[in-house]
């Protein structure tokens, strides 16, 4: 088997994961310059939801088809209110507060998401009914399935739709024009308190569609998955530069390459003394190197006050 | 002996935009020296790569014989101090506090000291109490020692940021328009306490939008437009310069004269 | 708190307040049982970490989200020293200095390439870095057994002064004085040692350089503060305040293990110095006993379940972790300044930024 190829496959498919909760990260720091803590654990509340769908198809003998679908359409139902629910409960009263009260907030959110997550789904690692059975592909010496690459060109799809959304549509420019100054943008006729739920909503709709694919990926789900990939997507964000949305795209795959590489030879390079249990390592060493060495990202303005 | 303050021909951009274009200006022992010019003109600019918040991308400042380096706390330390446009101070500290944080450059004790609170300490403590309480009195503040800067009036303000600049022992004091929303008494006031500053041996830094106060109290001015310099020289010799006149009127009347 | 004017009530206070901490375990396990003294020695530790936690974010105003690494380190540094895994047994005073000065080397090594970030950067390094802390943690008894991996150090020798053992117990003046009161007390010294040097720093040069830098980052750069060092000194004590505290945590167990350093307990105790008051010493440790009772009197609401509905519908462990996250938020809300404030503090987080 062809390690090197194995491992760039695993890696984008995980990336392009990372890549679309960067999103959620990335859209909300660009306008209000919150890390919204909680992103991870909508992601993780929408793949529960999944858990949820999937166990009761498979109880009624529902085929892998509408159960996807249910799925999908049931974690954006539960996930975009969330978001939008936390954006106005938690956030908007402190979008004047000084620094440290929102990302207290935030924090405070997130554990909240997480235990109510743990009442309603137990602590359990919860398997995923196998409704979806993927097909073994080879490719060179590699192998993937047929979910895989679909879970990588969704992931890509959904980007290019985004990109388009921030570009021509008029939320698009609005969300633009916000970022930029909310007071200007208030002038110029924006509905900014509109603009920036939106951008909520977006988040968690990607987010949901993201956890969606997460568990359908490892087959597990748990109430706290969405702290690391959370770190992780933000690692992602930071990568990119935080608020440039291409720049999250390919932060994540990034990311997802650097991990799935750096753990897979870590072993080889280290004569065997460190293994893959290292593996969370990478991304937070990444974080501290892009902090150090280029703290604006690959693609971020070089602005002092972003970084 | 040289003069204290040199800085040749400083430029510093920002991504496209030229804010200060080859500006040289030399500012003497014992002066004070206007810096004046409409709006976005590069002296706000000037004063933050002169007290090391920026780095000039090109040109040199020397200062007191020796180049300055980029980093702020070293401008404070080799004897430039200032104030800010919009006010800078410690908002929940009280007065008194905010000029014993001046005093922190000059003085030394360390973590040990502050535990164990040695004679050294106490001395020290004691020293920058008693310094911070006679420049409160020197800036006419004693009165609102105790109370939170955030609660002082406009004025006070900004002779209390006046106050703890001068805490850091400056040989160049540098004011980012101390004159800004005050009112005629209060500016007068104003003007009195930067004749006494020089008097007792600090050079002095100033950006004014106030022209009267400038003439009234300046050595000599320069004058930056577009991030250029102008002219320069005593004050009623550059009043008339047609360039300066021509900056102001054609560029932004409203700033010459005082709000 | 409003202290008698007189010196004379002055003392009176002083001493009433003495006599109360020293008959408070005793009293406790008479009236409670002993597992809440256990409580009442937890809280004394966990004061001390919010004490130190208030140095990083209440005074010098950053952010730091593993603050836990700081105890682990302390822990594990004593335990590895002082426990058959290496055969070595080396006293308390030469391991809990040594814990305070290990623990501030990883709050340098930590800060200083973060540091110049802003706040929430920091914030994010810091959660990472607590993590990776335990991450190694499980995962150092491979490629040479340094810490026995997630089973964790068995058999640390507890704290001997002369000739007496704080483990053992004694009978003093008729009355059974066992580990969990000796602990205590020594605890109780060490957290009034903290107060103390918190507060001397609070009022020093150092200090005042650090509310500065909380205060306005750019006016304390310009008034000669070297802000980088001075925010690195911030994050060496307040670390160091951790690994004491870790060392002492180690002897009282006599077991650790990385399950002990999670991200949860550093979330707890930001929550203590958030709830209590950032940047007011008597207000962190209101918080921290406070947070470390009420998970012990939400045990009773096990049984409460139990008889109202018949069943637990909320595991009081759950419980707990509900309402840190919902007091965070409503904290925020409508009290940010915490419980018992400071002044100066007070205004700050109340006004608008």
């Amino acid at each position: 088997m062809d390690t090197l190829l194995q491992q760039i496959i695993n890696g984008l498919i995980q990336g392009s994961l990372y890549a679309i909760v960067a999103l959620g990260y990335t859209m909300v720091y660009g306008i209000l310059e919150l890390i919204n803590f909680a992103h991870g654990d909508v992601v993780m509340v929408g793949a529960l939801v999944t858990y949820t769908v999937f166990s009761f198809a498979a109880a009624h003998g529902m085929s892998a088809g509408p159960a996807l679908v249910l799925a999908v359409a049931a974690s954006i139902v539960v996930c975009v209110p969330l978001g939008l629910f936390i954006e106005r409960v938690a956030y908007r009263p402190l979008r004047r507060a000084q620094r440290l009260a929102p990302l207290i907030t935030a924090i405070g959110v997130s554990i909240l998401v997480e235990y109510a997550a743990a009442l309603i789904w137990s602590k359990q690692y919860l398997s995923l009914p196998e409704l979806v059975k993927p097909t073994p592909i080879q490719i060179g010496g590699a192998s993937t399935s047929d979910l895989q690459i679909a879970i990588l060109l969704i992931s890509l799809l959904m980007m290019g739709g985004l990109l388009w959304l921030i570009k021509y549509t008029r939320m698009g420019k609005a969300m633009r024009a916000t970022a930029q100054s909310h007071d200007l943008a208030g002038l110029m006729g924006v509905n900014v308190d509109q603009v920036i739920a939106f951008t909520f909503a977006l988040g968690s709709a990607l987010g949901a569609i993201a956890g969606v694919m997460q568990i359908l990926y490892y087959g597990i789900g748990h109430y706290l998955m969405g702290f690391m990939l959370g770190l992780k997507a933000f690692t992602a964000a930071v990568l990119g530069g935080i608020g440039n949305v291409q720049g999250a795209m390919l932060g994540g795959l990034l990311l997802g390459l650097i991990e799935s590489l750096a753990s897979g030879y870590i072993g080889d390079l280290t004569g065997g003394v460190l293994g893959s249990n290292y593996r969370d390592v990478f991304a937070f060493l990444v974080l501290v190197l892009v902090l150090v060495l280029r703290p604006s990202g690959l693609m971020g303005q070089k602005s002092g006050d972003r970084a | 002996m040289s003069a204290l303050l040199e800085a040749r021909d400083v430029v510093k951009r920002f991504g496209g935009l030229t804010a200060l274009s080859e500006v040289s200006l030399t500012v003497e022992r014992g002066e004070i020296f206007g810096l004046i010019g409409p709006n976005g003109a590069g002296k706000t600019t000037f004063f933050n790569v002169l007290t090391g918040l920026y780095s000039a991308d090109q040109g040199a400042v020397v200062f007191d014989g020796k180049p300055l380096s980029a980093a702020p706390h070293q401008a404070a330390a080799a004897g430039i101090s200032r104030t800010f446009q919009n006010i800078r101070l410690f908002a929940n500290m009280s007065a008194l506090e905010n000029v014993m944080v001046g005093r922190h450059v000059r003085t030394h004790a360390g973590v040990l000291g502050a535990v164990f609170r040695t004679g050294a300490t106490r001395a020290e403590e004691a020293a920058i109490r008693s310094r911070a309480a006679e420049l409160l009195e020197y800036t006419g503040l004693s009165a609102r020692a105790g109370d939170t800067a955030a609660h002082l009036a406009y004025g006070e303000q900004r002779r209390l940021e006046i106050a703890r600049a001068l805490a850091t022992d400056p040989k160049l004091l540098a004011l980012d328009e101390p004159a800004a929303g005050m009112n005629a008494t209060e500016t007068a006031g104003l003007k009195k306490l930067i004749e006494r500053i020089r008097a007792d041996g600090v050079t002095v830094l100033l950006i004014e939008h106030d022209v009267k106060l400038v003439m009234g109290l300046c050595d000599r001015v320069a004058v930056l437009d577009y991030g250029r310099k102008i002219a320069d020289g005593a004050p009623a010799a550059v009043q008339r310069d047609p360039a300066v006149i021509a900056a102001y009127l054609g560029g932004n009347a409203e700033a010459a004269h005082a709000p | 708190m409003r202290l008698p004017a007189s010196q004379a009530g002055k003392l009176a206070v002083f001493t009433a307040l003495a006599l109360l901490l020293a008959v408070l375990p005793f009293g406790t396990e008479a009236l409670l049982g002993r597992s809440w003294v256990r409580v009442i020695d937890g809280a004394l530790l966990f004061s001390m970490l919010a004490i130190g936690l208030n140095v990083v974010v209440g005074y010098a105003g950053l952010l730091d989200l593993g603050f836990i690494a700081f105890f682990g380190i302390g822990a594990y540094s004593y335990s590895l020293l002082a426990s058959p895994q290496f055969g070595l047994h080396y006293p308390f005073w030469v391991l809990l200095p040594l814990g305070a000065v290990v623990a501030g080397l990883f709050g340098v090594i930590l800060g200083a390439p973060t540091l110049r970030l802003r706040g929430d950067y920091l914030a994010i390094v810091t959660l990472g870095f607590g993590e990776i802390i335990r991450i190694f943690l499980v995962n150092l008894n491979r490629p040479f057994n340094l810490t026995n991996g997630p089973q964790g150090i068995t058999l640390i020798d507890p704290i001997r002064i002369g000739g007496f053992d704080l483990s053992k117990t004694y009978e003093v003046f008729g009355m059974k004085v066992a580990a969990v009161h000796s602990y205590y007390f020594l605890f109780l010294l060490c957290v009034i040692a903290s107060i103390i040097l918190s507060l001397r720093l609070e009022n020093s040069r150092i200090g005042r350089a650090w509310i500065a830098i909380r205060e306005d980052e750019v006016a304390a750069k310009a008034m000669g503060i070297n802000t980088r060092n001075i925010k690195l000194l911030a994050f060496a004590m307040g670390a160091s305040f951790g690994g004491v505290s870790g060392g002492l945590f180690a002897s009282f167990q006599g077991f650790v293990s990385p399950e002990s350093f999670k991200l949860m307990d550093s979330i707890m105790i930001v929550c203590m110095v958030v709830l209590g008051g950032m940047g007011h010493v008597p207000g962190v440790v209101l918080g921290a006993i406070l947070l470390t009772a009420l998970p012990e009197g939400l045990r009773y609401v096990q049984p409460l379940q139990q008889s109202l509905f018949g069943r637990v519908y909320v595991d009081p462990a759950d419980l707990r972790m509900l309402l840190f996250g919902l007091a965070l938020v409503l904290m925020m809300r409508f009290r940010p300044q915490g419980l018992w404030p400071s002044k100066r503090r007070e205004h700050e987080l109340k006004g608008e930024a």
